[in-house]
């Protein structure tokens, strides 16, 4: 264990709590009046993301589903797209999109990554989807794998997007003037990627076929995108949905689970909810509670900030970090970055990112060698 | 000018980040990064600086090859054009964000779903270039793999849109849309008022139709000669009225170069110069290989042509690129025939069959010439590819800009926000009551 806790925070759309986007009025992060160019969607963006950033946060998660979520606001700007566009607007935050590895193109979102690495410079991370998408093989027009089969394919998926990161070696653009050559083309490499499973492949014959089998599919490479700054995006997975090995960070949800993942970092997730200025927590989760019932899958906090500095301040040692889900984003972000982070960088438990740092710096995991590199 | 079909016309800009092209010059000390953000950004910003409607990206699936090793003399490797778009959204507030897609290797609930929340993010900026990719060459990046026949390549382009358009007005429902090679039901989950403007750049007489039927501009290749934009032009302005739509509904922005100089002769020579670099010996050999369908790397760019014919067989086996015509072994003799007639070596050969691109002169031949193109109904502006980046645009918005304005034939402003108020486009055809409202 790392002997700073790092702080993660999900800031997905009015909180964590399926009633988040019921309660109102959402004034803290409001559409200032209109000027040109800025939406409601980008102004809230722009300034939760800075107020992360500004009180030290390490990463930024942003959930995410094709489709809707039952009880969740159904309005939902892709993750990745809503990751770039913060991107520029930071130096210092790590930026996480939750892409699922069930419902997209393996190609397409290891070139999104990649993209999102280099726009970011080096802050990128992908955040691993997990669980069955209902309603995507309709949206999909191909069966979307499930339970063990979903499993499988996950791994086969977070493998093969690593494989097509590390398709490029780091110095293979050489821009040799002398023999008018761009790039070293030894120095790029086919990944030649097999996914197992053996369902018939993803085809429009495919529309007949039962649902939850997984497709098999191949990739070919090299990635369309050079090596990022990072090498490999901070891969985030929660334990037990993605092999450890594959992972750079195992989400947990109790501290039990928090041994054995065989990731290098293990963060825990504290679902959060803050008395505020004008109400104690309780009372503000029980109001919560009775407009859409919610049990996260996650340590529970509700209290005032001081105890909240307490849990975080204890869990040095135990965990490398923890990914708080603010109940009601409005609500709870402005007491945690005035009354908690604060108190946690006083008292040196939690990391300042630098300017400059990448992710993986900040978090200090290796910049990872390319698994086709020659070596010298 | 009494004889303009369109004398109030202004000139619209957009500028093409092209990255894959042997039009780029990377070998120039001033050519930077072309993958840092850094460099996009400041393209983007001149661009806006310069009052253009878009900023163009690029797409390809698959890294391109010759002879089966991939091509290695042309820049390689670009960003994924959306989440790249998204950044730059960021930290431009007016132009236009279009970003090339394939209809082939998309799913369309996912891609509708991203060009929606690029639009969403950057306040109705958003464009969608639409391409079709039919080979199983590419498709080995991709789960479904080579799965469309060539003859369903529009039928694919004609049905992705219908759903991405219908999926862009459900927000709050759930969405079918049935057809023979697209088949999905979704709940949207952005919502828009507005749809993302619709690039197409087909040539053939299909790629026209369907330009006429579906799409806002088309990004066409006739951005050189004037006779030959005008024909192009009037035909899809014909193809567009018989398909139900004013001849205006589509926009017509070529792309192309602009070489900008202080006097005509001067802007002649650096076209010249523009032209040795972006021919290079090595390019100058590729190039050769792909008409003779082999690799001639081995050859002297400055020695006689190779005296066999080409290998009709392995033609074709060049991939990602764009040569497509003549029976090769006539175009080799016609080579041939003109180095011997003329002394050329392979180098100085292929040099002199590159037809010059695009628009070259003075800051006022230049401004004239376009005023009449658009005036003249030959386009309604032009795409930009500049050979240098991050500074090829600086001459164009800092002298060619400019000049346009004074000529009234150029917007001094940004007068709205949104990249289709910028072209001047009607709602999305799926949006009107009645199909002409002109």
């Amino acid at each position: 264990m790392t002997s700073v806790l790092h702080i993660a925070l999900e800031v997905d759309g009015a909180g964590q709590h399926p009633a988040a986007h019921l309660v109102d009025p959402h004034t803290t992060f409001a559409t200032p009046a209109a000027r040109p160019g800025v939406t409601p969607d980008a102004h809230r963006l722009r300034a939760v993301v800075a107020a992360a950033e500004n009180a030290g946060v390490t990463f930024v998660t942003f959930d995410d589903s094709l489709v809707p979520v039952a009880g969740r606001d159904p309005h939902r700007v892709d993750a990745v797209t809503r990751a770039a566009f913060a991107a520029p607007l930071t130096s210092r935050i790590g930026l996480v999109p939750l892409v699922h590895p069930a419902v997209t193109e393996p190609f397409h979102l290891a070139s999104q990554l990649a993209a999102l690495d280099h726009a970011s410079t080096g802050r990128s991370g992908w955040l691993v989807g997990a669980g069955a998408v209902p309603g995507a093989r309709a949206a999909l027009d191909r069966p979307v794998a499930d339970g063990q089969d979903l499993a499988d394919e996950t791994a086969d998926v977070v493998t093969v997007v690593r494989d097509l990161w590390d398709s490029w070696d780091d110095d293979a653009v050489i821009r040799d003037t002398a023999t008018g050559r761009y790039i070293d083309r030894d120095r790029l490499h086919y990944v030649d990627f097999v996914s197992g499973g053996d369902g018939p492949a993803a085809s429009p014959a495919l529309r007949t076929a039962p649902d939850g089998r997984r497709a098999p599919f191949t990739v070919k490479g090299p990635l369309i995108v050079p090596r990022g700054p990072q090498g490999q995006s901070v891969v985030v997975g929660r334990a037990g949905a993605v092999p450890g090995e594959l992972l750079d960070i195992a989400l947990v949800s109790s501290l039990r689970q928090a041994q054995g993942t065989g990731a290098p970092l293990v963060f825990v997730d504290v679902a959060v909810t803050l008395d505020t200025d004008g109400s104690a927590a309780a009372e503000r989760l029980s109001a919560l509670d009775r407009t859409a019932a919610h049990a996260p899958d996650a340590l529970v906090y509700a209290g005032p900030a001081r105890g909240l500095v307490e849990l975080l301040t204890s869990l040095r040692g135990v965990v490398d970090g923890v990914r708080i889900l603010p109940s009601v984003i409005d609500d709870d972000v402005p007491v945690l970055v005035r009354d908690v982070l604060p108190a946690l960088r006083v008292a040196r438990a939690a990391p300042t990112p630098r300017p400059g740092a990448t992710l993986r710096d900040t978090l200090g995991l290796p910049r990872p060698t390319s698994r086709f590199a020659a070596t010298a | 000018m009494s004889d303009d079909r369109y004398p109030n016309a202004h000139v619209h800009l957009g500028v093409f980040f092209q990255g894959v092209n042997h039009s780029t010059i990377w070998t120039d000390p001033a050519s930077g990064s072309q993958i840092d953000f850094e460099t996009f950004r400041q393209v983007a910003q001149t661009a806006e600086r310069g009052l253009f409607d878009a900023f163009f990206l690029g797409e390809g699936l698959r890294l391109r090859e010759q002879n089966g090793l991939l091509h290695d003399l042309d820049v390689v490797g670009r960003p994924d054009a959306i989440t790249q778009l998204a950044a730059l959204a960021a930290v431009t507030t007016h132009i236009g964000l279009a970003a090339t897609q394939n209809v082939t290797y998309n799913d369309p609930a996912d891609l509708a779903r991203r060009l929606a929340s690029l639009h969403a993010l950057s306040g109705g900026r958003a464009a969608w270039n639409i391409v079709t990719t039919d080979n199983a060459w590419t498709g080995e990046n991709f789960r479904r793999g080579g799965w469309l026949d060539h003859s369903q390549r529009y039928e694919r382009a004609g049905e992705f849109v219908e759903a991405a358009q219908a999926i862009w007005d459900g927000f709050g429902r759930s969405v079918s849309y049935t057809g023979s090679t697209v088949d999905l039901t979704v709940s949207p989950t952005v919502a828009l008022s507005d749809h993302p403007v619709l690039f197409q750049a087909g040539d053939s007489p299909d790629g026209r139709d369907f330009a006429a039927r579906h799409a806002e501009v088309i990004f066409s290749a006739h951005g050189t000669d004037y006779d030959d934009a005008l024909a192009f032009a009037d035909d899809v302005r014909a193809r567009t009225v018989r398909a139900g739509r004013p001849e205006d509904d589509l926009k017509i922005l070529p792309g192309t170069q602009f070489i900008l100089a202080a006097t005509d002769a001067e802007a002649r020579e650096k076209a010249r110069w523009v032209k040795e670099q972006q021919v290079t010996p090595a390019t100058a050999l590729s190039l050769l290989g792909q008409v003779w369908g082999e690799d001639l790397s081995s050859y002297d760019p400055d020695g006689p042509l190779p005296a066999h014919d080409p290998r009709i067989e392995l033609v074709g086996e060049t991939r990602g690129s764009a040569r497509h015509g003549a029976d090769p072994r006539a175009l080799a003799r016609a080579w041939r025939e003109r180095a011997e007639a003329e002394n050329l070596s392979i180098r100085q050969l292929v040099l002199a069959q590159d037809r010059q691109r695009g628009f070259v002169g003075s800051v006022d031949s230049v401004a004239d010439e376009l005023v009449r193109w658009v005036r003249g109904g030959a386009s309604h502006g032009f795409n930009i590819t500049p050979w240098l980046v991050p500074t090829g645009l600086d001459d164009v918005v800092d002298h060619l800009v400019p000049a346009l304005q004074e000529r009234g034939a150029y917007r001094d402003a940004y007068a709205s926000t949104s990249l289709r108020e910028h072209l001047g486009l009607r709602a999305p055809v799926p949006h009107r009551g009645a199909l002409v409202d002109a």
